[in-house]
């Protein structure tokens, strides 16, 4: 289009001006030209804080001297950080494993249910991903609050002891856990939701003729033209997951005994409220070289895959 | 859109009054002839009323000495003062001063004005400054802000005396009456008499509300039993004094005991879990500033009026009290630092800092220790005298104190802030732990800590 415009313009007599003009008219200084907003968006509020973040965690406590890998070292050797490294990667790897499995499971059970009943029943089942994750972890706290949990008190009605569901270590992960797969799996529901209306009912029909069972249906139709989609939704809540952070600071706050921090809550402690910010700019970076080689190879599974669809 | 009743000139309109409601807010006072502006950030306080102090006495400097002055107030709900304090620092803009929170003033100490000519007048005037307040705020022989009486608190004992009476036996009214002296039985106020009235008051089913998990309502009375023990982790200079001290293994001895009569979900409370077992009658103790009473006089009067304020217990090696200081510090990229000094030393001054206390109904405590004697401590209630004991008086023969102290305030900074007291004891009495291998994460936790320099 910019080409075809160029044509009906009057000619520079200037050659200098000329060739400035066919630079200014060229599709890719065009191009450039409008995404430069979005250009200077990720750069200032992508790169750049990503950028301090990294030289923050090469300065000593003070922040006066440069001491390279020094504070990853340092994490390394301390107890408390093994164990978030633990916490965080079962957190993320049990919630996301629970998220995609509940929504796998409600998208399915979305999917035959009829037009007309199905948008009230997804429209239901997307309130807890609508809500705003710290209001609701609030009111999650208030469920399991220590000394007046309504869950508890529910229990109590059919003779069932209180659960120390904050107080006990392995509850207080378990009601983290519950809390993320609540807010969580409705996104994965709408994604795979999205991907069984695109999956071709011919191949079903074919699968149904060959006497295929439904497992068999599930197996060999649905999860083969799903795999794309699986992989981008699981590795996307992944990285959220890891670096989630409110769920924890409203349940826990990484309690009891720093038994429930994950990177982004210890990182929080450490860097801003015990004023070690180098220290805490490690912690949460610590993740970011795993999770984008994770995030390469998905990445390209899924191109590799497009390709050989194309 | 003029069919239902909305223009565009109603909507500006609107706007415009919602505007004007949100400055309320933040009071700003303008003065024919400015000498310019300052603009202040305090602690938003708890207690119903606590800011009307800071808003008034801005009001009449600003009038006095013809500055434009805007008082803002955070809360650190979500810690939203300590991020504010954290960005502005980062981004070296912002507020001309700003309520820093008890470390602090260490962590930023480079962007701090120093305040020492105006403690200096202070000090010449009302004597000797709190010494917890003292070893926070300086650094590098300088005062890097001016410790505040709004917000500052201790955390005496919240005792519901006639839970108390009944099934412990102490009277600790007649203990720590609402005057200058100790009352009979003061002197058996130890931590082994508030074992035994802790483990009689579990059996009541009105155990004592004490925190053991990550905030300071723990690490803060913890602590005190610690020093009442002379159990220190570190030395002045921050060398771990873990192995072979019986000091140590007696106050954490003693603590794993008395967290054997405490609610059995202590581990994960908050600041407000403590405050909540006051006020909903199911506790006969709390270590707390008056904020928990307050509440109850407004929520559950039947409770408030039972309350009586006493100090801690002492230990074998005396009797320490809990001492939270908050410090307004002025930022060094300040554009009006002679202005903001001035108005510092204004809001400091006796009859100004008997305001704060006033109107948070007892709550502030000021830095200068010739100040515990202000009417209102006598005169709050219900009851009369209920807080009478709530400032540290020459007659409890106590020390304020904060945990940790007296390592370096860098280290000391990180052991309170990750509650490395607490988890010692939860790793041994919830954890199943033995003595020594709790000890022997603390000792690698602190010597992680003062790594990276």
């Amino acid at each position: 289009m910019a080409d075809g415009g160029a044509a009906t313009l009057p000619r520079m007599d200037a050659p200098g001006g000329a060739s400035l003009k066919r630079f200014a008219r060229r599709r890719s200084t065009i191009a450039f030209l409008m995404t430069l907003p979005l250009i200077a968006v990720i750069g200032g509020l992508v790169v750049w804080p990503a950028g301090y973040a990294i030289h923050l965690a090469t300065l000593n406590r003070r922040m006066t001297s440069f001491i390279g890998l020094g504070n990853f070292e340092i994490l390394l050797e301390s107890e408390t950080f093994r164990m978030v490294i633990f916490q965080s990667v079962f957190f993320a790897i049990t919630a996301v494993i629970l998220k995609a499995a509940i929504g796998f499971w409600l998208a399915h059970m979305l999917h035959h249910i009829p037009a007309n009943g199905q948008r009230k029943w997804r429209g239901m089942l997307l309130v807890p991903w609508v809500i705003p994750p710290a209001l609701s972890t609030l009111g999650w706290w208030w469920m399991f609050e220590p000394t007046y949990s309504s869950i508890n008190w529910i229990l109590n009605i059919f003779a069932i002891p209180s659960v120390p569901w904050l107080g006990e270590p392995w509850w207080a992960r378990i009601s983290v856990i519950i809390v993320n797969v609540w807010y969580g799996a409705p996104f994965f529901m709408i994604m795979y939701l999205a991907a069984l209306k695109s999956v071709p009912e011919q191949l079903y029909e074919a699968a149904a003729i060959d006497g295929a069972t439904s497992w068999q249906r599930l197996r060999y139709v649905t999860l083969p033209m799903m795999r794309n989609i699986i992989s981008i939704t699981v590795l996307f809540s992944l990285i959220v997951t890891f670096a989630n952070y409110d769920i924890v600071r409203v349940l826990t706050n990484g309690g009891p005994r720093d038994l429930t921090h994950v990177f982004a809550s210890y990182a929080f402690q450490v860097g801003i409220l015990a004023g070690n910010i180098p220290r805490g700019a490690a912690v949460s970076l610590f993740m970011f070289p795993i999770l984008a080689i994770i995030a390469f190879f998905v990445l390209r599974g899924v191109n590799r895959r497009n390709k050989e669809e194309a | 859109m003029s069919k239902h009743g909305i223009t565009r000139r109603k909507v500006l309109r609107n706007g415009a009054g919602v505007m004007a409601a949100t400055a309320v807010g933040a009071p700003m006072v303008h003065a024919q002839g400015t000498s310019g502006s300052l603009r202040f950030a305090f602690w938003d306080h708890w207690v119903p009323g606590g800011n009307d102090a800071l808003k008034e006495l801005a009001q009449r400097f600003g009038e006095q000495n013809r500055i434009n002055m805007t008082v803002d107030f955070i809360n650190t709900t979500g810690n939203q003062l300590q991020l504010t304090i954290a960005a502005q620092a980062q981004s070296r803009s912002g507020h001309d001063g700003i309520s820093l929170l008890p470390w602090d003033p260490g962590t930023y100490a480079d962007q701090l004005e120093p305040c020492d000519d105006v403690m200096q007048r202070l000090s010449a005037k009302y004597g000797p400054v709190n010494p917890v307040a003292e070893f926070l705020a300086k650094r590098g022989g300088h005062w890097r802000g001016v410790p505040a009486t709004a917000g500052t608190q201790a955390k005496p004992a919240c005792v519901r005396f006639d839970l108390m009476k009944q099934h412990a036996g102490i009277d600790v009214r007649e203990m720590w009456p609402a005057a200058n002296r100790a009352g009979p039985g003061a002197d058996r106020w130890t931590w082994d008499t508030f074992l035994t009235a802790a483990e009689a008051c579990h059996k009541a089913g009105v155990p004592f509300g004490l925190p053991m998990g990550q905030f300071t309502d723990a690490v803060d009375w913890v602590g005190a039993v610690f020093l009442g023990y002379g159990a220190r982790v570190t030395d002045e200079r921050g060398n771990p004094t873990i192995r072979n001290n019986a000091e140590l293994r007696q106050a954490i001895d003693y603590l794993v005991r008395l967290s054997r009569f405490l609610p059995n979900d202590v581990w994960a409370w908050d600041d407000a879990s403590n405050n909540r077992a006051l006020i909903s009658g199911r506790s006969a103790l709390i270590f707390n500033p008056p904020s928990a009473w307050a509440v109850a006089k407004r929520d559950a009067p039947q409770v408030a009026e039972n309350c009586w304020t006493i100090p801690m217990p002492a230990g074998p090696k005396g009797r320490f009290l809990a001492y939270l200081p908050y410090v307004t510090g002025i930022w060094s990229f300040g554009r009006n630092k002679t202005a903001a000094k001035a108005f510092l030393e204004f809001i400091t001054q006796r009859e100004n800092a008997e305001l704060c206390v006033n109107k948070s109904q007892g709550y502030d405590i000021p830095p200068f220790l010739s100040m515990s004697d202000f009417k209102a401590w006598e005169t709050e209630g219900p009851p009369v005298g209920t807080i009478f004991n709530y400032p540290l008086k020459a007659h409890h023969q106590a020390t304020y104190s904060i945990a940790f102290s007296p390592a370096p305030p860098e280290l000391a900074q990180q052991m309170y802030l990750q509650a490395l007291n607490t988890k010692v004891v939860a790793r041994i009495a919830q954890g199943g732990e033995s003595v020594e291998s709790a000890l022997g994460w603390l000792e690698r936790e602190i010597n992680n800590m003062r790594r990276g320099g």
